[in-house]
């Protein structure tokens, strides 16, 4: 009988070998099943996101749409006052010529007239009548001819900003996402003139609004999250579903139902004046500015913090606390030393939860925000569907994403991302 | 050769020559004589446009041309991007867009709508006037058959001021006219109000506006009551904040107002000095799959009858003189709409055109100085 008998596994060879061909199909196996879900954030959110982004580098129309002008442009230099040559003007025309036929003339145009305004008509009228333009310019000079259609040609700025935008990647959409210009006459690169900075400021002020939002959600949501975590089970369901009431309302009636109450002939001044705390003169402002995003965001963020401070508190034992206190710690002193650093995993779940869905907010600043709480996002909407500088509405959310990642990095190194927990 | 590649280079050539005789085809643009069974795809603005439209255009199209079905998607406030974006993906689902003139333009000069040929595809007025006289300049361009010309003007609450507001420059007047006012957000309109209220005559206004220091002179009259600016981006806001009595005045298109007025009967009087008139009208997508029904509808709704007839439900005024003398009661409040357009003698007096050409060149640059302005 012994002599019949076989090991499966003869030595330590064959059994690190045997181990690694099931380990290797158990892989398989788990990479199967998350493989639709894979699939699905590759092709529905990765690959759309990188599209987007690559917008905001990418300078395919100008460099396709004016090979002749470009490469005309190679010899001229740009900080010079003098206009390019008549090869230059050669090199338009005819670029204009074929552009008009592909209907791309004023889309050219369109991009040019975001670094330099005036170009969009200048393009669309010399596009329509560039067939006519030609034959007069060939018997005298296209750049005369050219000139004589219309002066614009004539502006040493114009091609500055198309030999800036010569090359098929180029930096100007992030310089403009940071409220830079470069200058091609001097090469240099320069924040614009104040009265024309606008994002900075906003990027400035998204940071700074998420960050109290945030605040406020923890210092309204802390509170709660403990009651809720101390009550019986039965009555701190309730709680609960009352936390999660606003998940079930539509944001639009929400954050509109905020006006209701906040503007100045809303509920709560009414309430104030009719109490006499404040005059009738003197209604509060507390909607269409700062103020209002905080105060209606927070409420939509709140249960964000809510969830994940409750599940982190319903895990610590009641018994450190008692500990604490029988050992002859003051109450106050036992929850700031005892309970409070056990919650401090909940507090940055929830902090970053809120943090991260405020900065990226949207239709609340819109409706309440009035000018000085509206966010970064607004303007990046305003770029995809209003002025359809696309490419520019990529640039200021690429920036954005950096933002994120940095803050996200710096939490890491201060507070340590292996500390957050979810319950 | 293998045969493979043969193959492969005949494919290429037949390709090649359908590719080329499609692309060269010269289509002939007339509207069909008769409707084909289709699902056209319109969109337009929702709430009480889309209504009116409803009624005036879709309902008697259907009722007459049973095989037609009209599906309304209300999109067309980013109509723009949204017809980029299908363009780019190479699948165009709408077949009419209802958009403004300058998103018109925009749409026409990036090559995303068709050209139509007004005289060949619109139906001629009752006394045989061709369509493109008919409809006169307000054909601002190639790819736009216009609807209804509206306008963006003032109402104010006539019990919480003293005396009733005549002049757009009573807006920028604290001292008679104290409270909130509501002004969209974004510097189109407001500039040439705050010109025009500095002392800048009307020919002028764009002149001044061409360079940096008149639109600081603008944002200057316009600091003026900043403090008492309430900023909107919807136009149902004005109205909304005019009902609560939380702004005294406020802009907004003059439809929003219409029904505010005469319809919640809410205390609020129109201010119809300076109103900047504006055109709403058809673009076809390029790329559409129902060309021919599109062109048969189109040819039926914006005729003569069709434009006066929306003028029962909405105050805009019709885009084809033809129909101006046919504009007659509301159809709910039996009241005379005629007094209610914009375009009404008595109401346009003083009256601005919106600019394409200028905001088309100059938008992006000046939307700068007035964010950065408005963030300060």
């Amino acid at each position: 009988m012994a002599t019949d008998f076989t090991p499966l596994v003869a030595n330590g060879a064959q059994l690190k070998a045997a181990l690694r061909k099931n380990k290797a199909k158990q892989k398989r196996k788990a990479f199967l099943l998350v493989a639709p879900l894979l699939a699905f954030i590759l092709v529905g959110f990765c690959l759309p996101i990188l599209d987007m982004l690559s917008r905001s580098a990418e300078n395919q129309l100008i460099v396709k749409n004016l090979p002749r002008t470009i490469s005309a442009l190679g010899e001229w230099q740009a900080s010079s006052d003098n206009l390019p040559g008549e090869k230059a003007f050669i090199a338009i025309a005819e670029d204009l010529q074929i552009a008009q036929k592909l209907s791309r003339a004023t889309q050219l145009g369109q991009r040019i007239n975001y670094e330099l305004s005036g170009t969009a008509s200048l393009f669309r009228k010399s596009g329509r009548k560039i067939e006519n333009l030609i034959p007069l310019a060939k018997e005298s000079s296209y750049k005369e001819t050219l000139l004589n259609f219309d002066q614009k040609w004539g502006e040493v700025e114009l091609w500055r900003v198309i030999k800036r935008l010569s090359k098929p990647i180029i930096p100007d959409y992030y310089l403009a996402a940071l409220d830079l210009k470069r200058d091609m006459q001097s090469n240099s690169i320069d924040l614009l003139p104040s009265d024309e900075r606008i994002y900075l400021g906003l990027f400035a002020r998204t940071i700074l609004i998420s960050l109290s939002i945030t605040l406020m959600t923890l210092l309204l949501g802390f509170p709660i999250a403990l009651l809720i975590a101390r009550l019986p089970a039965r009555q701190g369901n309730l709680l609960l579903v009352l936390v999660l009431l606003p998940f079930w309302t539509s944001l639009l009636v929400r954050t509109t139902s905020w006006i209701v109450l906040l503007q100045q002939q809303g509920v709560v001044n009414d309430i104030l004046v009719a109490v006499g705390l404040i005059g009738d003169d003197a209604r509060l402002r507390m909607i269409y500015n700062t103020t209002g995003t905080v105060i209606a965001m927070t409420h939509i963020l709140l249960p964000f913090m809510v969830l994940p401070l409750y599940s982190v508190m319903k895990t610590i034992s009641p018994s450190y606390l008692r500990a604490a206190i029988s050992l002859g710690a003051h109450p106050i002193s036992a929850f700031w030393k005892v309970y409070f650093p056990n919650t401090i995993p909940g507090i940055g779940a929830g902090a970053i939860m809120v943090f991260v869905l405020a900065i990226g907010y949207y239709i609340t600043p819109e409706l309440v925000g009035g000018r000085t709480g509206v966010f970064i996002s607004n303007r990046i909407a305003y770029h995809i569907s209003s002025s359809l500088n696309w490419g520019l509405a990529a640039a200021l959310g690429a920036a954005l994403l950096v933002l994120v990642v940095t803050i996200y990095w710096l939490y890491d190194k201060i507070v340590g991302i292996d500390n957050i927990k979810l319950g | 050769m293998s045969r493979n590649t043969i193959i492969a280079l005949v494919v290429v050539a037949i390709v090649a020559i359908v590719g080329v005789n499609y692309l060269t085809k010269d289509k002939e643009m007339m509207a069909p004589k008769e409707a084909k069974e289709a699902n056209l795809v319109i969109v337009s603005w929702g709430g009480a446009y889309s209504d009116s439209q409803q009624n005036a255009y879709h309902k008697p199209y259907m009722e007459k041309y049973p095989q037609v079905k009209i599906i309304n998607d209300d999109s067309s406030n980013e109509a723009v991007p949204k017809m980029r974006a299908m363009s780019e993906a190479g699948n165009v689902t709408w077949d009419l867009v209802d958009v403004v003139a300058a998103d018109a333009i925009r749409a026409c000069d990036d090559g995303l709508a068709v050209e139509v040929d007004v005289n060949s595809v619109l139906a001629k007025a009752p006394d045989g006037t061709k369509a493109s006289k008919d409809f006169g300049d307000l054909l601002v361009s190639p790819c736009f058959i216009p609807q209804i010309v509206y306008s963006t003007t003032f109402g104010y609450r006539t019990d919480l001021v003293s005396e009733p507001m005549t002049s757009v420059c009573d807006v920028f007047d604290l001292q008679k006219f104290p409270g909130k006012r509501s002004l969209e957000k974004r510097p189109i309109n407001n500039l040439e109000w705050a010109l025009l209220c500095d002392g800048v005559d009307e020919d002028d206004i764009y002149d001044v506006l061409g360079d940096k220091e008149g639109v600081a002179r603008a944002l200057a009259k316009l600091d003026t009551i900043k403090s008492e600016i309430i900023w909107w981006s919807k136009g149902a806001e004005t109205p909304q904040r005019l009902a609560d009595g939380e702004v005294v005045v406020g802009s907004t298109y003059n439809g929003r107002l219409f029904s505010l007025i005469e319809e919640k009967k809410q205390p609020v009087a129109m201010l119809w000095d300076w109103q900047v008139f504006d055109l709403d009208g058809w673009i076809i997508p390029k790329g559409g799959k129902n060309e021919e029904a599109v062109l048969h509808y189109l040819n039926f709704a914006t005729d003569t009858q069709r434009l006066a007839d929306q003028a029962k439900y909405i105050s805009y005024g019709p885009a084809r003189k033809s129909s101006a003398p046919l504009v007659g009661k509301h159809a709910t409040l039996g009241i005379d709409m005629a007094p209610h357009m914009p375009t009404d003698p008595r109401n346009a007096k003083n009256v601005l055109l919106f600019n394409f050409e200028f905001w088309a060149d100059k938008r992006d640059e000046i939307d700068e100085q007035f964010q950065s302005w408005l963030a300060k």
